[in-house]
């Protein structure tokens, strides 16, 4: 069984019982504790950074050119945090509890309640730093709502929440590494865990420009390398964000935990054709004003604006009127899928449903009639008036809309279809962000812990902050306080001498391989058999077949992969090939997760077990656990169970209705 | 942070330029004002009344002195300034930029502070060195300018020459006016938008004028 | 919207190295789409040149949804291409016609060389950000974040100045490769907020010290990185740099 080191006690002093209690090191001792930071989106730079200031001495990788173009930065609507500042009845409790639920009972309870808990102070650290969020006439800070909560409990600086907050962080790393706390390596991308007695002792990295393998020591390595929609080829996700680094922990030794649980956005722009390299995301507080909708007849092919209001079916409102158009992003999304495959879709491909603004124009060009005092106002008059509204809150996400798809979307309703966005699946980590590998972290999106099944809308930017500034703080003094009697271990010790050979002897058969086909075109492959076998529906047949076409995909790609370049250059050819020969391998995890899992839940519907009406159907007497897989061979993994205990929630059917 | 530091900065040397630029604005108009007087049409006796003042008075030779400096030091500085900005870019591009994005006069203040100051040098040596030298440098007698001008610009070659001398000035100052105002940190959109109008219309009238006299004389506008 | 397909012809810069001199290659690629977007249009290139044989052209990209600031490229004379307030990666194919010839340069400036073909060294940035582009605040330090509210015109302002994503367009438009406009968004952006006031003075000395230590040009006030910023950064933020750096400078104890 897996020891996930919850405190005991109750609920709400579990993590005021844990920081009270665990060990702590002197600063002078700090100074002598390096530990290495991979990723500086949201979770690593604000680690690095809060790790420098306590004076540890920190290292941090990125494969990008700056810290500060880590993905986080795409993250568009905003951050959750149990503030109340709206007074309409949030607490700490009503944040755990939705994220509880929104994640469909898979998630840990103690580890909810923490992120829950610290939620605020993120608020005010951000604020401090200077994160220029949005606000009211009156100063104070501005909220507005996300799917699956019935409160306003999401900060955000217009569309592009996820940049502020990350450059709020990236200048506080930066600030250490002008202190001389942090050492920056940019354009550098970790290519194994170095492992010694047991415990993390450091990495082996690719300096990209050169193509040089570097050695570093670490007394702790922390990965906050994100997630891996990439498996999928089209996804929101950036074009290089990778899941290199947690599956070469995975192999050495760190579980997967979950790795099945896969979030479709509801609301992206559809696919153009088959020369598309990634998708984008409109941001879910579109769904805020926005209504979703499709015609009420078969392969309709009338233009939206000639579709009268009596003949459109506003699937979601009338699905589940208690939540509408705000329901979580699982169920909206399915709910899309399964009018496209009814054959109610949209738009030239028909793999699309409508997002459409002009009631929400119309209701805004009406208040500002009345706050402005104005009479005899046509109705072109009120909808201009409206517009002017709507681009204040949203001109950027239209802006972007248009350009990619040349339709104005003031004009006509957006046409949007789920894409894969985030994965809540991970390394598990216990409940101080260690991996089973002692001194290997995992934070952010890298990490399993508190998502569950389904993430809400604004929680990543919550849970990569919390993890980063207010939890391993704590939690890695636990850890590094034994550590001090360890003196840091040379980089020429056999096992980094082992691990660099192996990252060199691999880099080199893949440049000798020497085949016919691109990275790119059996990485598109890869998507196709994941998006059809293990996508938004899932049922065993498909998953067994989608498992012998990964592997056999897999044999293709060690025979007839073809890269250019020289290995010792600049090679993106080359890092792009590593990055999706571990894909492949994690698809095959993917989907033996998938397999293994037979139940719906959040993001994971499996079609053999949904209720009458098409909803998922949990089996909690047989899975309420973590998958948690060990790796045991290229082809091969253990199951460990870690159980999941529900002490205050009472799991049950959700609900949206 | 020393003066040094501050006046080696790039932001300080354009507080230089800056400062200097006022300075020689201000100048402008204390000269076009003067010289306006020869549109009195009297033979040139309040242009050389004004004159007199300017060249005989302890008080402006006294400024005339602050002036040449402020010239210099917006010359030397802004030779530097042009070097040192087109030393940063090594390899060029194949296609410029150009006016797509920037006014042409605003890239090229540079190649028009040199005609300005090719220009100046023939316009001092045309009135002000022999002026001063008739007067031993200090406050002696002057010569009529009135005449001399009327002189100097019965030549069209002279005529062109300044012409093409004053249009460099009013394209400089097209961008040097707000763009000095710029430097020294005026940042409100309407204090801009009123500093830029203001700019344009003193490059026109300013440019004009002094367009205006040598083609006075040329076409026996003014006698 | 009326899709259409073109053949384009390509003058790309490749360059080795750092130490390659380089030179312009051109290329010809086939039935390109208008709904693709421009990257996607040289991720054929790149499958064309693999199945040659031939050396994949190097470019920078991440996010290709405009707000992570990987993507550069001086395409046809204009950083990001001739869209307006647009990066690299949203530019879509439909702004060419069929025939075109599209030349593709990188950024060009001392301060940030060519690491190889289209792609560039920006590290000078992070280095400026370092010098002083930061509120100095420990993680733990922060009161309520309602407890100082914040004029919204000025908080809004605040924002328009740090939607600035760090691609260097600015620089790659100015004459003079001035880094002005991406170090003045960064010193409005803090300026502007209560919480980067009892640090303006010294931030911004520092980070012009810095910018001109990486060699970086001065600013004339033209107004080309206006012009090209994908985010349309406003000048006037330079000039509030301006500002603050004679009131630095003039109230400065040395």
């Amino acid at each position: 069984m897996l020891d996930a080191k919850i405190p005991a006690g109750e609920l709400n002093n579990k993590w005021t019982d844990y920081k009270g209690h665990c060990k702590l090191v002197n600063p002078a001792n700090k100074r002598k504790l390096e530990v290495i930071v991979v990723g500086t989106g949201l979770a690593g730079a604000s680690a690095a950074a809060t790790l420098g200031e306590l004076g540890y001495k920190v290292k941090t990788f990125c494969f990008q050119d700056s810290p500060r173009r880590a993905h986080s930065i795409a993250a568009q609507g905003g951050i959750n945090a149990a503030k109340n500042y709206q007074n309409d009845g949030d607490s700490v409790f009503r944040l755990f509890y939705d994220t509880i639920k929104g994640g469909d009972y898979r998630a840990r309870e103690g580890n909810v309640h923490r992120l829950s808990e610290v939620s605020g102070a993120i608020i005010d650290q951000c604020v401090a730093q200077g994160v220029p969020f949005a606000r009211e006439y009156g100063g104070l800070l501005s909220n507005r709502s996300f799917g699956g909560t019935q409160v306003q409990r999401t900060f955000y600086a217009a569309g592009q929440t996820g940049q502020q907050l990350l450059i709020g962080a990236y200048q506080a790393l930066e600030r250490q590494i002008s202190l001389g706390n942090v050492t920056q390596y940019s354009r550098h991308e970790m290519l194994d865990v170095v492992v010694i007695d047991g415990k993390t002792r450091g990495i082996i990295a690719k300096d990209l420009v050169t193509g040089k393998l570097e050695r570093h020591f670490g007394h702790a390595v922390l990965l906050c390398t994100g997630g891996y929609g990439n498996v999928f080829y089209l996804s929101t996700n950036a074009m290089a964000s990778n899941a290199t680094a947690i599956w070469k922990a995975h192999r050495k030794g760190a579980f997967m935990g979950n790795p099945c649980f896969t979030q479709i956005h509801p609301t992206c722009i559809p696919v153009s054709g088959d020369h598309q390299s990634k998708l984008t995301l409109m941001s879910e507080s579109l769904r805020n004003d926005g209504r979703i909708w499709v015609p009420k007849a078969k392969n309709d092919t009338r233009k939206a604006i000639d579709i009268p209001e009596e003949e459109r079916d506003y699937y979601l409102e009338r699905r589940y009127p208690a939540f509408g158009n705000l329901v979580p992003r699982d169920v909206a999304s399915r709910a899309a899928k399964e009018r496209c495959d009814e054959g109610y879709g949209v738009g030239s491909s028909k793999q699309a449903v409508y997002l459409d603004f002009s009631a929400a124009i119309v209701r805004y060009g009406k208040i500002e009639v009345s706050k402005q005092g104005l009479e005899n106002i046509t109705e072109d008059q009120i909808i201009v008036l409206g517009k002017e509204v709507v681009k204040e809150k949203y001109g950027n996400l239209f802006d972007m809309y248009e350009k990619i798809t040349g339709e104005n979307p003031y004009e006509l309703p957006m046409r949007i279809y789920p894409a894969v966005h985030y994965t809540m699946g991970g390394l598990w980590v216990d409940y101080e962000l260690m991996t089973t590998v002692p001194g290997l972290y995992a934070l952010g999106e890298a990490n399993f812990s508190d998502h569950g099944a389904n993430r809400l809308g604004a929680s990543a930017l919550m849970q990569g902050l919390a993890d980063g500034y207010f939890v391993i703080p704590y939690t890695i003094g636990n850890f590094l306080a034994d550590e001090i009697y360890n003196k840091p271990i040379t980089v020429d010790h056999p096992a980094f001498v082992e691990a660099e050979k192996t990252v060199s002897d691999r880099l080199n058969t893949l440049m000798n391989v020497k085949g016919k086909q691109s990275v790119e075109s059996l990485h598109k492959r890869l998507g196709k058999i994941m998006w059809e076998k293990c996508g938004m529906a899932r049922n065993a047949e498909g998953l067994k077949q989608a498992i012998v076409e990964i592997q056999q995909l897999k044999k293709e790609f060690w025979s007839d992969v073809k890269i250019p370049g020289e290995i010792n250059e600049f090679n993106p050819e080359l890092d792009k090939a590593g990055r999706v020969a571990d894909f492949i391998e994690l698809g095959e995890l993917m989907c033996i997760d998938a397999l293994n899992r037979e139940e719906s839940c959040g993001g994971h519907f499996r079609e053999e077990h949904q209720t009458e009406e098409g909803e998922a159907l949990r089996h909690d007497d047989k899975f309420m656990y973590v998958s948690t897989w060990e790796s045991k061979g290229e082809h091969e993994w253990e199951l460990h169970k870690e159980e999941l205990k529900y002490d205050v929630i009472k799991p049950s059917q959700r609900n949206y209705k | 942070m020393t003066w040094k530091e501050v006046f080696t900065s790039s932001v300080g040397k354009k507080l230089v330029m800056s400062f200097t630029g006022i300075f020689l604005i201000l100048f402008l108009v204390v000269h076009v004002g003067l010289n306006a007087c020869i549109w009195a049409n009297d033979g040139g006796t309040m242009f050389n009344a004004g004159a007199h003042f300017m060249g005989n008075n302890v008080v402006p030779r006294i400024l005339e002195i602050g002036l040449f400096v402020g010239l210099l030091l917006h010359i030397i500085q802004g030779i530097m300034l042009e070097l040192s900005n087109r030393s940063k870019r090594n390899v060029k591009y194949a296609i410029d930029y150009g006016n797509q994005g920037s006014k042409w006069y605003s890239r090229s203040m540079g190649l028009l502070g040199t005609l300005i100051l090719i220009f100046l040098v023939i316009h001092l040596a045309d009135f002000w060195i022999p002026n001063r030298a008739h007067q031993g440098f200090l406050l002696g007698e002057e010569i009529n300018l009135y005449e001399k001008m009327k002189l100097e610009f019965s030549e069209l070659w002279v005529v062109i020459v300044y012409t093409l001398g004053c249009l460099s000035l009013g394209y400089h100052l097209a961008h040097g006016f707000q763009s000095a105002f710029r430097t020294i940190g005026v940042h409100n959109k309407r204090y801009n938008l009123m500093l830029t109008s203001l700019g344009y219309g003193f490059s026109v009238v300013v440019t004009f004028a002094f367009i205006m006299m040598p083609w006075s004389f040329f076409l026996h506008i003014i006698q | 919207m009326e899709h259409y397909n073109m053949n384009l012809t390509l003058k790309v810069w490749r360059q080795k190295n750092k130490e390659d001199k380089g030179g312009f290659q051109t290329f010809q690629v086939k039935d390109i789409s208008s709904e693709m977007s421009f990257l996607e249009m040289l991720d054929i290139l790149n499958e064309q040149l693999i199945n040659e044989g031939k050396d994949a052209i190097a470019f920078d990209h991440d996010c290709r949804e405009g707000i992570c600031g990987t993507c550069s490229l001086y395409i046809n004379g204009k950083p990001h291409g001739e869209w307006k307030g647009n990066t690299t990666c949203q530019l879509h194919m439909r702004a060419f016609k069929d025939g075109e010839t599209i030349t593709i340069e990188p950024w060009r400036a001392n301060a940030f060389p060519v690491i190889k073909d289209l792609v560039v060294d920006r590290s000078s940035f992070d280095r400026i950000i370092q010098a002083g582009g930061y509120v100095s605040v420990n993680t733990g330090n922060a009161m309520d974040g309602n407890c100082l509210p914040i004029d919204k015109n000025r908080a809004d302002d605040s924002f328009a100045a740090a939607m600035c994503i760090g691609c260097g367009a600015c620089v790659a438009a100015c004459k003079n490769s001035s880094a002005m406009l991406f170090v003045s968004a960064k010193v409005s952006h803090l300026a502007l907020l209560p919480q980067g006031e009892p640090e303006k003075r010294s931030r911004v000395m520092n980070m012009i010290a810095q910018m001109d230590k990486e060699g970086f040009g001065a600013c004339t006030n033209t107004g080309a990185c206006e012009a090209t910023c994908p985010k349309e950064i406003s000048l006037s933020n330079i000039s509030r740099l301006n500002k603050e750096y004679l009131f630095a400078s003039l109230t400065a104890d040395k």
